[in-house]
């Protein structure tokens, strides 16, 4: 987990496996350094190949933006826990929060340049699933 | 139907032995066509389950099943938390305290409504929609304890020859066909367990 403290809209990654989740996070930061909020989470409670909701809003929080968050996911379980992780947000950030339909890795990079440029989060989440449709 | 605080205890307990009791064969199906953590998931999240009792066998019959929900959320880790929690969660918000059976008729249509819209998922798609929906047919149509039981358990092997359309299985294509979705195996033990009790 690591963060900035740019008003620019954030974003997490979220896959089963941490070391993937870090390593394009790594990625991100060596496209854009600190110019966006940024956090990862991957793996179950137990560190096991999985994602957990608890892990998930706390990369949220770490990645808080008033501009918003988008969320970079990878397999089934990463989107239901993220949506779930949404759901539980207080009321008046459950509505900057939003998942990408966008391969983890490269959908990452790409919203992050998106971000890094001052975009909106509707245009960020709308670079990352654009680019590989 | 009322349930003592002894009855509400007994049930946590069934629900979570037919969890634990059952990891090593949910493991094994979910070997065969997903990624294998189903009966381990399921086994963290009922263990952390009965780690909050005795307390939460304290709580009235809503509340405690709105616990197991947030509890099998936050720790079962696979898409089967958010599901299965879900459907407890839902259940523990619609059921009044005291509920007769028409209660638990439109309580478990609205927790069905609710996992759909979690899963974005229909049954016929091998997922345990496909146990949930045809036991509340059951449940509505007024039968038994063993009726419901018995279709939970038929239900399950009618996934067998099913093509996975949703979940880890739908990436096997028609490989999935001829394995027992294991989501569906959970949802009709749990189902067995909770009817043991209630009958």
């Amino acid at each position: 987990m690591s963060n900035s403290n740019s008003a620019n809209v954030g974003i997490v990654i979220v896959s089963h496996s941490p070391k993937i989740a870090e390593g394009a996070a790594d990625m991100v930061r060596q496209m854009v350094g600190n110019a966006v909020p940024l956090a990862w989470t991957g793996g179950d409670i137990d560190g096991g190949l999985g994602t957990n909701v608890a892990g998930i809003l706390e990369a949220i929080e770490s990645a808080w933006s008033p501009a918003g968050v988008v969320i970079l996911v990878d397999l089934g379980g990463a989107e239901t826990n993220s949506e779930m992780a949404v759901e539980m947000l207080p009321e008046d950030r459950r509505a900057r929060v939003v998942i990408c339909n966008a391969p983890v890795v490269e959908g990452a990079v790409i919203a992050a340049t998106e971000s890094s440029g001052g975009s909106l989060l509707a245009a960020v989440k709308r670079s990352a699933e654009e680019f590989y449709a | 139907m009322s349930l003592d605080r002894a009855a509400r205890e007994k049930l946590v307990r069934a629900l979570a032995e037919s969890m634990i009791g059952h990891a090593d064969e949910l493991t094994s199906l979910d070997q065969a066509i997903g990624d294998g953590d189903h009966g381990l998931n399921m086994k963290r999240g009922f263990e952390a389950v009965l780690a909050t009792l005795p307390g939460l066998a304290d709580k009235s019959l809503p509340e405690m099943l709105k616990a197991i929900g947030m509890t099998l959320v936050m720790k079962v880790g696979g898409a089967s938390g958010p599901l299965v929690g879900t459907f407890f969660m839902e259940l523990g918000k619609a059921l009044p305290e005291q509920p007769v059976r028409a209660d638990l008729v439109t309580a478990t249509e609205k927790a069905i409504n609710a996992v759909k819209a979690r899963g974005r998922s229909e049954a016929g798609q091998k997922t345990l929609l496909d146990v949930l929906v045809p036991v509340q047919i059951v449940l509505a149509g007024g039968g038994d304890a063993r009726a419901i039981a018995a279709e939970a358990a038929q239900a399950a092997d009618r996934t067998t020859p099913m093509l996975a359309i949703r979940g880890r299985a739908s990436f096997l294509g028609e490989r999935s066909i001829g394995h027992m979705d294991p989501g569906s195996r959970s949802a009709s033990l749990l189902i067995g367990a909770a009817v043991a009790i209630l009958e």
